[in-house]
């Protein structure tokens, strides 16, 4: 008999490493306000890997739930009582929190945030006839599979991949094509992969040479290799398709390894129009551009909000105000049906005009589901602050194209 | 395909994320060693002494090279009793009890920390954080180079403590007998929580060496403590140098095969490496017999 100190044996030791996964299940939980009403389903990933981003989607729906209840709540039909769900960042846990809301009686789910997730949870509550108002997930296949009850209110992948590519091609025009080679970095998940793909079909049209394309996981640990392989190419134009710890990693080693391209354009880019980053890395972030959701800069309310949130110690991200447009959109919606009732909600989000939101979209119209409206629009870092170049109507100040060395 | 360039600099870097990477298995390899215990807490762990060294730089002001001087001996202390008065007690002498119970701590402390922090990421701004040592064909990162050069005077010090003081003994004759270990009179309860806490402030101080190029947030020690457990496996389960050369040897294997498969394959490499160490070495490279 060998002598054993230890009831593990190495083969133990490797299954149960295992178990380290298990570790990030946490227990889902649906906290209730209190007060009667409408009950209002509000469904984030509040936990797991995109958290921030749910945590602050939450804050903007609660926020728009508080104004809209201290006001009297919804007129004939009485305050809004929020139930807040954790989607845990996966399809799953968003599918089981729409269960549970729908037995709680919601007359509609606003939220979901990730693609992955909006779809899952699209599905799960169009057997319950259940309203659902997509806030961000920006993946076509969300809205164009027929469902009745989902609604995006935010711009779908196609829109924002054909606005980025115009508005960069119109830049560089401006700027007499300075860039004409391109490398692409993109983190390897729904969003990244599908994004670079459309890129790699597209940019070639409008001029651009792609050097090469770099995937990479959510989290990566270091940036150097990938930095190493771009400083190796000296391409004119840098593309990152990341999200937020991801972004800021590759743009701090690039800053590191003194590697400045002509200029770093970003399609969803996690960080480039964060005012956090800019705040705490303002040398990384300068120059940066990026298509993206915001705010109409020209809108008061846009702007009254964004001075509540930063009165929060809170930063002002895409997550806050598309959530509490999508929250202010459902209460529209619920004062015109005048009713809780799922099927006349659903005909009153499908005929909407909404125009008390704080996007630059305009009156709202949905066509099977989809806001058309809804666009991104161009940002870029300037003055330490981050402003709209693009479009026109809505620009802030003009494009700084190629970055000054 | 790659110039020598290239492929220099990624060696160079592999190895200097790879130091990291060893710090973080040596607190595990500690543990288990003497222990038993595979602490699936210690990336809930390494996420708050994350934390624990960005307040110490917000709130005090004192730079992570220092703070690892206060945080270190604080976490010491925490490992200490979170073994004499939690794990110790409620395992009962077993050894798949203290598994579900450290499971159990990582959960509570990640959940702690959410709750306390959000889930926001936060990172810190140091003047010489984006300072570099110019080789002529690359730049090598100051504070990785520092973090580096820690690492084995860690080491050396954590080797010194093992072979040359009474209490390294003890640790050593409780990890090779117990019973026996405390017939001769050595405190085992003591012992082991000395011994956690070890591990422990070993992760703290891995955690002051990453906050200048890295983030933190609640979840952020679970992205290191898989490969922690890989490393631990490979090196030999106990083994100081095990955990040094196998941390250095991942780093490598890792950043070279993220530059020829790509990033998203890069954990490819580290995987085939240590399946091949198994089949060829089953007790790892420089493990004892089991």
């Amino acid at each position: 008999m060998p002598d054993r100190k230890s009831p593990f044996t190495r083969r133990e030791f490797i299954a149960s490493s295992a178990l380290v996964g298990a570790a990030s299940l946490a227990m889902p939980s649906i906290l209730r306000a209190q007060g009667a009403g409408v009950k209002l389903g509000i469904l984030h990933p509040v936990s797991g890997a995109l958290s921030y981003s749910g945590t602050q989607g939450r804050l903007g729906a609660t926020l728009a739930i508080e104004e809209i209840n201290a006001a009297g709540g919804i007129k004939g039909l009485g305050k809004i009582d929020p139930l807040l769900g954790d989607a845990l960042s996966t399809p799953e846990g968003g599918t089981a929190e729409v269960e549970k809301m729908n037995s709680a009686g919601v007359a509609a789910i606003v939220g979901g945030y990730a693609s992955a997730v909006c779809l899952a949870v699209s599905q799960a509550a169009s057997r319950y006839d259940l309203p659902y108002v997509v806030d961000v997930g920006v993946a076509d296949s969300i809205v164009t599979r027929g469902l009745k009850n989902t609604f995006r209110f935010g711009p779908g992948f196609g829109v924002i991949a054909k606005t980025a590519l115009e508005n960069l091609a119109a830049i560089n025009d401006a700027a007499g094509k300075p860039a004409k080679t391109v490398m692409i970095v993109h983190e390897d998940s729904l969003f990244g992969s599908g994004l670079a793909k459309l890129l790699n079909a597209q940019l070639p049209a409008h001029g651009f040479q792609i050097l090469e394309t770099i995937p990479h996981p959510t989290p990566t640990r270091d940036f150097n290799n990938v930095v190493l392989k771009i400083k190796a190419q000296n391409p004119d134009l840098v593309i990152p398709a990341d999200y937020y710890n991801e972004y800021v990693l590759l743009a701090r080693t690039m800053q590191q390894q003194k590697v400045k391209p002509k200029g770093i354009y970003s399609v969803l880019g996690g960080a480039a129009s964060s005012y956090k980053f800019v705040k705490e890395f303002p040398e990384a972030a300068k120059y940066i551009m990026d298509c993206n959701h915001w705010f109409d800069p020209r809108n008061p309310k846009a702007l009254a909000l964004k001075k509540k949130v930063e009165d929060k110690g809170q930063f002002y991200t895409y997550e806050v105000y598309m959530n509490y447009s999508c929250v202010m959109l459902v209460a529209d919606a619920l004062a015109r049906a005048g009713s809780a009732d799922r099927a006349k909600l659903t005909a009153a989000l499908e005929s909407s005009t909404f125009s008390g939101h704080v996007m630059p979209y305009g009156p709202t119209k949905f066509v099977n589901g989809q806001n058309q409206g809804a666009a991104p629009v161009n940002t870029q870092v300037l003055d330490n602050d981050i402003k709209v170049v693009l479009p026109a109507n809505f620009a802030q100040a003009k494009p700084v194209f190629p970055m000054p060395a | 395909m790659f110039s020598p360039v290239i492929l220099i600099t990624a060696i160079l870097n592999g190895l200097l994320t790879g130091a990291v990477y060893a710090l973080v298995a040596l607190g595990l390899t500690l543990i288990y060693g003497v222990l038993h215990i595979i602490n699936f807490a210690h990336g809930a762990l390494l996420s708050a002494a994350l934390f624990a060294a960005f307040f110490a730089f917000h709130l005090l002001g004192l730079d992570p090279y220092l703070a690892a001087l206060l945080i270190a001996p604080i976490f010491f202390g925490f490992g200490y009793a979170l073994q004499r008065l939690i794990i110790g007690p409620v395992s009962h002498g077993d050894d798949r009890n203290m598994l579900l119970v450290t499971l159990g701590l990582s959960v509570v402390i990640e959940n702690v920390l959410l709750y306390a922090f959000r889930a926001d990421t936060r990172t810190i701004d140091l003047p010489y954080a984006f300072q570099t040592i110019d080789l002529g064909f690359t730049f090598l990162p100051i504070p990785r180079l520092i973090g580096f050069c820690l690492v084995f005077a860690v080491a050396l010090v954590l080797w010194a403590i093992m072979r040359r003081t009474d209490v390294g003994k003890a640790i050593r004759a409780v990890a090779k007998e117990k019973l026996g270990a405390q017939l001769a009179g050595i405190d085992v309860a003591h012992i082991y929580a000395i011994t956690f806490g070890l591990g422990t402030a070993c992760v703290a101080i891995a955690a002051c060496l990453l906050i200048p190029t890295y983030y933190v947030n609640p979840t952020v020690g679970d992205a290191f403590v898989l490969i922690a457990f890989t490393i631990v496996v490979l090196g030999g389960m106990g083994s100081v140098p095990g955990a040094l050369v196998g941390g250095l040897l991942i780093g490598v294997v890792e950043s070279l095969s993220g530059l020829f498969l790509g990033e998203s394959l890069g954990q490819i490499g580290i995987f085939l490496i240590f399946i091949a160490v198994l089949l060829v070495r089953p007790t790892g490279l420089f493990g004892a017999r089991a």
